[in-house]
């Protein structure tokens, strides 16, 4: 046989730690070979049905032997058409198809649809609806971290956490069911105020929820924090530096995790944002550790938002008294011949807007979400534009993943928080 | 029929003001132009620009910097500035608010197209943040359907590589100087066309049969192959061709699938 | 014993049945045999496309605990698998993929169509949908919600477990009608072209839903009766 070749690179057996005992920031390659002996690249297909890769993405790796030397991402094996049958359907008709692509924070996606819409027809909704949406869309942002400390968990290794956050996450259902009757595609709001008015009780199971998932979030973060595998497979992977993340297009946690303060709640504040009391945790490496623990922190800020909407709520209508906008009630329908007509008009021919467009953006669990509407004063938008955050986080992930190792990349793309419902709408 | 919206009592009025009702008086004479036949060019929304100042600092400084290469601005539900600019000036004035410290649009949003219909010109839409300076804008470039063509703006913000794609992918239009203009959400080999288009159906237009056959068709190893090694150009791409680079090997012909 | 003799040899009755053609004793036991370690150990291959995949979870999650029926072992590769679970909406970009992974499981398979849009195409009924993936592998049990209730998926399982317990592994026309290794209907559709197209029509107030707003019609209407006067 030919002779013996040994490899070497430039990594020591501690994951932690390079050759000349400090952490290992560089791509790790190999020391001191020839070019020509380097050897072919071996192309992986990771996908589209793959355990690890949060839905159907499809990651095309060339390596070299571990390290990574291209990525190429591909997306489009969900591409549902959701924004060409908007298309086809009146205003309302849209809110139960903004819950289909988020599946995992629906009612952020309802709330940022109805919200993007009452702009374009200048319609301002009441009170209580806005404290509404706040808590639905602060529920639904725990209930999208929750899912994606557990899958992330799982892609690392640790499956226990799966196990306690989902626990968690029924409590959320519950709440969901008890609200709208469905567990994961709510459909809550609608223009101009909600589908229902909350139920009796739901604020105090509320109230239990948000006083006891704490404990849950503990033991998640006894589990994880300090514990030296989570450390090593996340510490100082993935690494993408501010100037970077704001010209990829990174937003959310991810962004945050970089150092960059841009939180749209704070920024670009709807709803009276600026007269809560929370803060947005910013990280500063730009690793995969920071986003996790800038999450884990999101959580906590906003059980603190909801605890302060929960005292605030404030009695009175749900709904804004308009009735060419929400449909009057059935015992008005029954005895006033205008309500009735107006019950009619709004059921058959759909709310109408006016001509114009608006975009509006809210800050998502995965990061900015940017509804655009175009309506050329029918009931039925020209041009329904969703601007997922998660489409222009995944196109930095090879950015972030390029000299890395095999497994960094099932841990970069986990801790991106993906969901392929909204990259391929 | 279709109901003119200043008519409807249902309307809310919008919060445009003034503009409005010009608005709709454009919509209003573009219908009527194109229920009466006129040629898709005629019926294009004029544009001229407006009187007035506009309060957004950036669309000041748009106006004395390049009025000659603004077509218009308006100010859309409530507080959004929008702005339309001559396509070929387009990327010029992009990097422009971006690297200008006095614009610092540093954060792209997103990159998106509008097809009303009816012939008429697709709009390129590009919505702006400044992070520094906490102001958004849109910027929008009208494309005739007979030349979709604008600069890539993936050398100003790489957060454009994806989203131009995207906008390529479902209604067609090329971006100059893209590193990688392929389909993004479509597969490889669809010869439908453009989806978003407002002239595409809703259904597609094979019949389910056919997208059956041909989804089955695809080479569910393509773009993994050693091929992928090599880094492609979009003009000499080796790989399964898409329906604006002619007959592929093995594959049918494909029908001109974006016109109407 | 049993299958591949029994093809070859059709004069030989197979060992167990009586001479009227009834089962006998111990070919009975044996399919009960046969047949409660299927169903009880069936390992799903969990292919979770959309929001049907989040139910999936939480059926697999501690509330509601799939481990019960003995399909914790989510196998990930489906030449492991027993039961394709497709919980999601399938695109046509997607469909040789999930063509490809019911051709990599072997025998004997099922395949559950969790959810509206694996039934049917559910509200996607568009360019890119997939209307229903009973166009494109055999279907065992279909189960309707969007999403189902983890309690549905539980009790598509079920009625998954009743079906195999009907089951018998004398049954020859079935093992040649379904059971066998089929080699040459690899990436081929389950259904041909015109049960597609059937299938696939529009039907109830979606064959309306042809106008876009106010100043463009687009598509035609799907059926020549639906055109409005």
């Amino acid at each position: 046989m030919s002779e013996r070749r040994t490899v070497e690179y430039n990594v020591s057996r501690s994951p932690e730690l390079g050759m000349d005992g400090r952490p290992v920031r560089m791509p790790v390659l190999p020391i001191g070979m020839e070019p020509e002996l380097v050897g072919e690249h071996m192309l992986i297909n990771i996908g589209p049905q793959h355990p690890a890769t949060h839905g159907v993405l499809r990651l095309v790796l060339e390596l070299d032997g571990e390290t990574v030397v291209k990525c190429t991402p591909h997306v489009g094996y969900l591409h549902s058409s959701f924004e060409k049958v908007g298309e086809y359907r009146m205003w309302n008709q849209i809110i139960p198809l903004t819950d289909r692509m988020d599946y995992l924070a629906p009612l952020i996606y309802n709330c940022a649809y109805a919200m993007a819409v009452e702009k374009l027809m200048g319609v301002e909704v009441t009170e209580r609806c806005k404290v509404t949406r706040v808590i639905c869309m602060e529920l639904d942002r725990i209930f999208s971290h929750l899912l994606w400390i557990g899958t992330t968990g799982i892609d690392i290794g640790a499956f226990t956490v799966f196990l306690y956050t989902f626990q968690e996450r029924e409590r959320i259902y519950d709440l969901h069911e008890a609200f709208t009757g469905a567990r994961v595609t709510p459909s809550a709001t609608r223009i101009g105020g909600m589908m229902a008015d909350l139920p009796a009780g739901w604020t105090a199971a509320l109230q239990l929820f948000v006083d006891t998932v704490p404990r849950t979030l503990d033991e998640v973060e006894t589990l994880l924090t300090n514990n030296n595998l989570w450390i090593g497979r996340n510490r100082d992977v993935g690494v993408i530096g501010p100037d970077d993340a704001i010209n990829y297009g990174l937003t959310g946690p991810n962004l945050r995790a970089s150092g960059v303060d841009y939180d749209i709640r704070k920024d670009r504040p709807y709803y009276d944002y600026q007269t809560y009391d929370f803060d947005v945790p910013v990280g500063e490496h730009g690793d995969c550790y920071d986003r996790y623990l800038v999450r884990m922190e999101e959580m906590r800020q906003s059980l603190r938002i909801l605890r302060q909407a929960l005292d605030r709520l404030p009695d009175g209508p749900m709904n804004v008294d308009d009735p060419r906008v929400i449909l009057p009630g059935k015992s008005d329908c029954m005895s006033d011949m205008e309500s009735m007509i107006h019950h009619f008009k709004i059921v058959m021919e759909g709310v109408k807007a006016p001509p114009g467009e608006s975009w509006f953006s809210v800050e998502s669990s995965k990061g900015e979400l940017g509804m655009y509407v175009v309506s050329d004063g029918g009931s039925k938008p020209v041009r329904w534009r969703v601007r997922g955050p998660s489409f222009v986080n995944i196109s930095a992930l090879p950015r972030m993943v390029e000299g890395a190792l095999l497994s960094d990349v099932i841990a970069v793309n986990a801790s991106l928080d993906i969901v392929l419902g909204e990259i391929d709408r | 029929m279709v109901e003119s919206s200043q008519a409807q009592p249902g309307a809310v009025a919008p919060p445009n003001g003034a503009g409005a009702s010009n608005q709709v008086q454009k919509y209003e004479l573009a219908l009527r132009a194109l229920e009466e036949g006129l040629p898709a060019a005629e019926a294009a929304v004029e544009r001229t620009l407006p009187e007035g100042a506009p309060a957004h600092p950036s669309v000041v400084a748009l106006l004395e910097r390049s009025r000659d290469a603004l077509l218009f601005w308006e100010v859309v539900a409530g507080d959004e500035y929008v702005v339309f600019v001559r396509p070929e000036r387009c990327f010029e004035l992009l990097r422009w608010l971006k690297e200008e410290p006095s614009q610092a649009y540093l954060y792209l949003s997103d990159v998106t197209a509008v097809d009303y219909g009816g012939g008429r010109p697709l709009q390129v839409v590009y919505q702006l943040w400044s992070m520094v300076l906490k102001r958004q804008l849109r910027v929008k470039a009208e494309l005739p359907l007979s030349a979709l063509e604008i600069d890539s703006v993936v050398p100003i913000w790489n957060a454009a590589n994806w989203l131009e794609r995207e906008v390529y992918d479902l209604f067609g239009i090329r971006f100059l100087g893209h590193p990688d203009l392929r389909r993004i959400m479509m597969p490889n080999n669809y010869a439908e066309g453009h989806p978003l288009r407002k002239d595409f159906p809703l259904r597609g237009r094979f019949s389910r049969a056919e997208q059956t056959r041909r989804a089955l068709s695809m080479d569910t190893e393509d773009f993994y192959s050693p091929q992928e090694l090599v880094f492609m150009q979009p003009e000499d791409e080796v790989g399964p061709p898409g329906p604006d680079s002619g007959p592929g090997a093995g594959g049918p012909a494909e029908p001109e699938g974006d016109r109407a | 014993m049993g299958l591949g003799d029994a093809r070859e040899r059709p004069e030989l009755p197979v060992v167990g049945h009586r001479k009227d053609g009834g089962l006998g004793w111990i070919t009975t036991r044996l399919d009960e045999l046969v047949n409660w370690s299927r169903m009880n150990s069936l390992w799903p291959m969990p292919f979770g496309t959309a929001c049907c995949a989040i139910e999936m979870m939480a059926t697999a999650a501690s509330k509601y605990d799939q481990a019960r029926f003995g399909m914790e072992r989510m196998s990930f590769s489906p030449r492991q698998a027993d039961v394709l679970i497709c919980a999601g909406r399938l695109p046509y970009k997607m469909a040789s993929v999930i063509r490809r992974i019911w051709d990599q499981m072997p025998q004997p398979k099922w395949a559950i169509a969790m959810g509206a849009c694996a039934s049917s195409g559910n509200i996607f009924d568009a360019y890119s949908m997939v209307q229903g993936i009973d166009t494109l592998i055999p279907v065992d049990v279909y189960i309707p919600g969007c999403p189902p209730r983890p309690e549905a998926l539980l009790y598509g399982l079920m009625m998954l477990q009743e079906k195999i317990r009907g089951e018998s592994v004398f049954d020859r026309e079935l093992h040649e009608r379904l059971r066998a290794e089929s080699p040459e209907a690899t990436g081929r559709p389950n259904l041909a072209p015109p049960a597609i197209d059937e299938v696939a029509l529009p039907f109830g107030n979606s064959t309306k839903q042809n106008r876009v707003s106010g100043l463009v019609a687009t598509s035609a209407p799907a059926r020549p009766s639906d055109r409005q006067p």
